[in-house]
């Protein structure tokens, strides 16, 4: 059996265990708020194009010259899937989830016999996804010394699917992240980007008034097909960030609470592993007395 | 005077969202003014000056480029990137410029050059902008 000196050891590193999950859970806390802020913030300009798109493309489907980057490459060949996860660990299911959703949705893929390549976002999901998918790697991006995620960083992204979509690298791609519900229920989500898919409703609700395009259609869609791509991964991007601490923060808290019910239980047993040893060293006094 | 619904958003924020008389938005292909009741129309924008009036007064904005949707709910100006004029980074105009000089001075001659040389010709009328204002 332990002695009470070890005992006292191990509930004095289960408190400062739970000071430092504590700790997190606030920092976390806080840092939500922020990223929720920051994701309600960018909602506006995201839903304000896929109308503005809607509208566009709804007139513009039909026609010969669509853009590629709408119309798609006419093939179903070879799926681009960007995988944005989380840069630091401790987060429950965060990463783990969203990686799930991706590797599933590569199986299937390859199934079919389809060409899988995967660029990921953030630390976390390589390190998950390089185990299993090691050749299909195209790039990697890391968000680690960035502190606030701008649109810059959706920007970079976007710039190198783009590259790759010009060279004909890939047919499809799909952006896996953690839509944030609320606190304790984030949701991994798959969503296509190209060819790009503007909300059905978005385009039905508006009525297609006849707009006049200056310059012509097709200048237009260049350069907001692009930029309809980078809005869509900062939107990921600020969705992951707000469901990354949200899921830390429960994580934390369930740690918290685990360590503050381990504390009970050693304190327990040491006070009475205490408490025998005082009657037992008593017992001896008295028999030794008694026997005098 | 008839109002009308704006909206100024930038992938960040929500910059502006209210009912204003006149807009003047800095189009690609030429200044132009929205009034209550304009023809729905889409265009892209160029860097320059957008100028809000309502009954509060005027005010002007900083945009980077974007894009301007006219349709019977209002005026949306989806910009790249936009702030007051009183608050833009001015830092971040001059090495714009710089970027872009440097990149001048790689590139071939022919449309992407010819596109480069507009774009620096955009950023300097808002600097210009901006110097002339901060003197008065």
């Amino acid at each position: 059996m332990a002695s009470l000196k070890d005992m006292r050891v191990r509930i004095a590193a289960t408190k400062a265990t739970q000071k430092i999950t504590k700790a997190m859970q606030m920092v976390a806390a806080s840092k939500l708020r922020r990223a929720q802020m920051a994701a309600e913030a960018a909602r506006p300009f995201a839903e304000r194009m896929d109308r503005v798109l809607g509208n566009i493309a709804a007139g513009m489907a039909a026609s010969e010259g669509a853009p590629k980057l709408l119309a798609g490459t006419g093939r179903n060949q070879v799926h681009l899937l960007i995988v944005a996860t989380g840069e630091r660990g401790l987060a429950g299911a965060f990463n783990s989830s969203i990686v799930r959703l991706a590797r599933e949705h590569a199986n299937r893929l390859m199934a079919e016999g389809k060409e899988v390549k995967i660029l990921t976002v953030g630390r976390k999901g390589h390190e998950q996804l390089r185990r299993l998918y090691e050749k299909n790697i195209v790039d990697r991006v890391e968000l680690r010394g960035v502190r606030t995620i701008g649109f810059t960083n959706a920007e970079d992204i976007a710039r190198k699917v783009l590259a790759l979509f010009e060279q004909g690298q890939f047919d499809v791609a799909t952006l896996f992240y953690a839509r944030f519900k609320t606190v304790v229920q984030q949701i991994p989500t798959a969503q296509q980007i190209i060819p790009a898919k503007p909300p059905e409703g978005a385009a039905a609700a508006a009525p297609t008034a006849a707009y006049e395009y200056e310059p012509e259609e097709e200048e237009i869609l260049d350069e907001l097909l692009p930029r309809y791509v980078a809005v869509q991964i900062f939107r990921a991007l600020l969705e992951n960030a707000a469901s990354f601490y949200g899921s830390q923060m429960s994580a934390m808290d369930n740690a918290t609470r685990n360590a503050g019910e381990m504390i009970r239980k050693q304190t327990l047993t040491y006070n009475r592993t205490r408490q025998a040893m005082i009657t037992k060293e008593l017992i001896e006094i008295i028999s030794g007395a008694e026997a005098l | 005077m008839a109002t009308f619904h704006f909206d100024l958003v930038s992938p960040e924020k929500l910059l502006f969202s209210g009912e204003v008389e006149q807009v003047d938005v800095p189009g690609a292909e030429g200044d132009f003014g929205v009034l209550a009741g304009h023809a729905p129309m889409v265009t892209t924008l160029r860097p320059g000056i957008l100028t809000v009036k309502s009954s509060g007064g005027e005010q002007k904005i900083v945009v980077l480029g974007g894009f301007a949707e006219v349709s019977a709910e209002g005026l949306t100006v989806l910009a790249d990137t936009a702030d007051s004029v009183e608050d833009i980074d001015r830092a971040m105009i001059a090495t714009r410029i710089g970027e872009i000089e440097s990149r001048i001075a790689k590139t071939e001659p022919g449309n992407a050059l010819d596109k480069l040389i507009t774009q620096l010709d955009h950023y300097k009328a808002v600097d210009r902008h901006l110097t002339g204002t901060a003197m008065h």
